[in-house]
């Protein structure tokens, strides 16, 4: 194996605060290099650096040997550097073979020669096992295949050093076995992969490397193959972590909410459960089951057709969102930054944003009370800031995420809906909430909580409701839980 | 924290791009003053500074309501029409034959710039149709009932209690609309950042869907924006109306734009959810000192529109070159 990129003692400031001190970090031809840390560590701050869109402050770059400088994503890319960013930026009106060809079309007589674009994507796609029509718009195309055709891409660009920012996070398994068929192929090429992903399982099906950043520095680097679970998150964390989902005993209660035929034609159809007080239901199902639309049916983001919900026994209609909040109700929507947050404002007042009116005499805020309680909340939740004024925009994901949480603890709810609660979250975040839904549960509060990740369903679950292609399938006890028997009912009404 | 000591370039580079982005305006605001003082000393003199802020107390009552619209992510095209509306109707109803009390006239006008604020509101909020559509259209319903009233004549002779609210002074030495913007302005401080209406305000224009999950009652908030910005459009035709004491249909004619100025220069972002009152208090005066000065310069009126227009752009291209 040849050494295809160098970075060494790549030191990085920003406002005065070095958030990279001295990281190395070597990547081989044709290999993946699995590039792990908890979010804040520094990865995406030593990638933007390769890409061009940070300079860096210190350190060497090497390709091949010789030393490079990159200034400007435009360096990196006649370097062959490209990035498959976690959040797509393609032009959605325009077809696939436009989007790959952007700003580099082919041209004759002063034109762009489409025939020659659309052949040249058909081969460049057909070479790379990717069955997709060069002339399909964009934004017609799921998630995966958009970022398929961003893989495309960088290859038509000759790209030797492909950046993948978590390249699983929302797509189906299925289209990650395409995706891994894709990265072999790429690695036969002798291109180079860094591979940044929070999920084991991935890194050791994919990557042939491991490198591990903690605090902005590099901590150590280890053959996947040698490497154990353990090593890794005690490398990311800095210490060992007791038990991944700890065990609570909790007396299960009476009914809280129950759902009775709850119907949205074509969407979820006669979905009905009961959910106890101190019980954590999961509700599992593949991406596209009804399972969020369910959720936001119940909260009054959108209205069910038919179906009833009674709250402690009384019959309740949740027209709108407030509705739902005024009796109970909370929501830790799975899109945070879409649905959950208000990004630019501050800390503070998405914090108190649902509670305004308790927090107000007459139509004044209370200053001193909503310093107070914001303050409360964030030692409670370990939210990690500066201060309680900054932008949530500025936070790491697991620290939006607990922002999310105090936003609605604050309420002091009966029932809160979790949809995907720990995703793009790394390990340590992850342990602490999983921590306060135990406390939450354990005052004798229900929650709901829609999970992708079986292991996490199964560990923190009491119940676990399975949906299938908008119908409910079945419902499994915490004796009951394996993968295989979720699987099948996920799959049941397909 | 390695390198407390010295500051890195790209430190430095940063801590500069923040003060343009935060005091660009204020700065500009302050040497424009100074320039202007130098060449025409005139300019500092109490007579002038009181004309300054009367003028800015008209455009500011746009620029304000405008902040909140803005804030939301809309945008409100109707304020001048509302204004020339507004001052049309109060006049109407001001006219010394009518024999009204001026409090008559007065809320027949707000009652009028209320009314097309409505109609703004339910429109983009609850109809779904877009701002600018929204607001051209209402643009054009309030130039259309402005001349209907009286087939675009003058209305003059109006009573001498409605005329000292443009007019009149208190203690003979601050202007009656001074005042009034004062309060205006103190009200809107406080509406904007001791209540949670402000609050929630900025969160739907920051995001709308946010704002909903959190049980904000996003239509309402944004229909009551286009009110509030109506409601001040027409008391800034009122007013105007009173000072030139005669109801006239070209009253507040291209005043959206300078309102619009007004907000941009002060570092509110057209898109929602950025921005800040303070900044728009430093546009307006950015807006009115420059008029003034050049008024003062001989330059005239036409030259003036180019000067203006290449100033509110360069304000919007500092400010997004700072926050790259």
């Amino acid at each position: 194996m040849s050494v295809l990129l160098e970075m060494r003692g790549i030191r990085k400031s920003f406002y005065g605060n070095e958030v990279l001190h001295s990281v190395d970090l070597t990547l081989e031809a044709g290999t993946v290099l699995a590039l792990m840390g908890e979010n804040g560590a520094g990865k995406s701050t030593m990638m933007n650096i390769l890409v061009g869109i940070h300079k860096r402050d210190g350190g060497t770059i090497r390709i091949d040997g010789q030393e490079v400088n990159i200034e400007s994503p435009h360096d990196a890319q006649k370097l062959g550097i490209a990035m498959i960013h976690q959040e797509l930026s393609s032009v959605v009106e325009m077809s696939v073979a436009e989007n790959i060809y952007l700003g580099r079309e082919p041209v004759k007589n002063g034109f762009i020669d489409y025939r020659k674009m659309y052949k040249d994507t058909e081969e460049l796609l057909k070479n790379l096992n990717i069955n997709l029509n060069p002339k399909t718009k964009m934004g017609k195309l799921r998630v995966a295949d958009q970022q398929l055709v961003e893989i495309a891409k960088a290859v038509s660009q000759n790209a030797r050093i492909l950046i993948m920012d978590e390249p699983t996070s929302s797509i189906t398994d299925r289209e990650v076995e395409n995706l891994y068929g894709i990265i072999r192929d790429l690695k036969m090429r002798k291109t180079g992969i860094i591979y940044i992903s929070h999920k084991m399982e991935e890194v050791y099906t994919i990557t042939d490397q491991i490198t591990v950043l903690r605090d902005g520095a590099s901590i150590a680097t280890w053959n996947t193959k040698e490497a154990t679970n353990d090593m890794v998150v005690k490398a990311m964390v800095g210490r060992e972590l007791t038990e991944q989902y700890p065990k609570r005993k909790v007396e299960i209660g009476d009914t809280i909410l129950e759902l009775k035929n709850f119907t949205q034609e074509g969407v979820f159809e006669n979905i009905s459960f009961k959910l106890r007080r101190g019980e954590i239901l999961g509700l599992v199902g593949l991406v596209g089951a009804g399972r969020t639309e369910t959720m936001q049916a119940l909260f009054g983001i959108t209205k069910p057709d038919s179906g009833e919900v009674y709250l402690k026994g009384q019959k309740v209609e949740f027209k709108k969102p407030v509705d739902a909040i005024k009796n109970g109700l909370a929501y830790v929507t799975e899109d945070r930054k879409g649905e959950g947050l208000v990004l630019p404002m501050s800390i503070a007042h998405n914090i108190t944003l649902p509670s305004m009116k308790e927090l107000s005499r007459k139509i004044f805020i209370k200053q001193k009370e909503e310093k107070d309680r914001v303050g409360k909340e964030i030692t409670d939740l370990k939210v990690k800031t500066t201060s309680p004024n900054l932008a949530v925009k500025n936070l790491s994901g697991g620290n939006q995420q607990k922002v999310v949480l105090a936003k609605w603890m604050l309420k002091n709810p009966d029932v809160i809906i979790f949809d995907e609660p720990t995703r793009g979250i790394d390990v340590g975040a992850k342990a602490e909430i999983y921590k306060l839904m135990n406390e939450f549960v354990a005052e004798g509060k229900a929650i709901i909580m829609i999970s992708s990740e079986l292991p996490e369903a199964m560990g923190m679950s009491d119940r676990i409701l399975v949906l299938s292609n908008h119908k409910m399938s079945g419902e499994l006890s915490k004796n009951e839980f394996n993968q295989k028997s979720l699987m099948k009912l996920a799959m049941q009404h397909m | 924290m390695k390198n407390t000591g010295e500051m890195s370039a790209s430190m430095k580079a940063q801590a500069r791009k923040n003060f343009i982005s935060k005091y660009g305006s204020l700065v500009a605001l302050v040497v424009l003053c100074i320039i202007i003082t130098i060449i025409k000393p005139r300019f500092i003199s109490p007579l002038n500074i009181r004309n300054v802020l009367r003028l800015a107390s008209i455009n500011g009552l746009l620029a304000i309501g405008m902040t909140f619209v803005c804030l939301t992510g809309g945008i409100d095209l109707s304020v001048g029409a509302v204004m020339g509306c507004a001052g049309m109707y109060s006049a109407y109803f001001a006219q010394a034959s009518m024999n009204m009390p001026w409090i008559v006239a007065v809320l027949v006008g707000l009652l009028m710039g209320f009314a097309v604020g409505l109609f703004n509101g339910i429109c983009i909020a609850y109809l779904k149709v877009p701002a600018f559509v929204g607001t051209l259209g209402s643009m054009s319903v309030a130039k259309g009932l402005t001349y209907i009233l009286t087939n675009a004549k003058p209305i003059p002779n109006l009573s001498e209690s409605f005329k000292a609210i443009g007019g009149g002074m208190i203690f003979n030495v601050i202007p009656i609309p001074i005042i009034v913007f004062t309060i205006i302005l103190i009200g809107c401080f406080l509406l904007m950042y001791k209540t949670r209406y402000g609050r929630y305000v900025i969160a739907v224009g920051g995001n709308a869907k946010a704002a909903r999950v959190s049980g904000i009652d996003v239509k309402k908030i944004t229909a009551s924006v286009y009110i509030l910005s109506g409601i001040l459009a027409a008391l800034a035709g009122i007013i105007t109306t009173a000072r030139v004491t005669s109801g006239v249909t070209n009253t507040g004619d291209g005043y959206e734009t300078d309102a619009i100025a007004m907000v941009v220069i002060g570092g509110t972002s057209l898109a929602g959810g950025k921005g800040r009152l303070w900044g728009t208090i430093v546009g307006i005066l950015l807006m009115v000192c420059l008029s003034n000065g050049l008024d003062m310069l001989g330059v005239s009126a036409y030259y003036q529109m180019i000067v203006k227009g290449f100033v509110v752009i360069a304000a919007v291209m500092m400010d997004g070159l700072s926050s790259d």
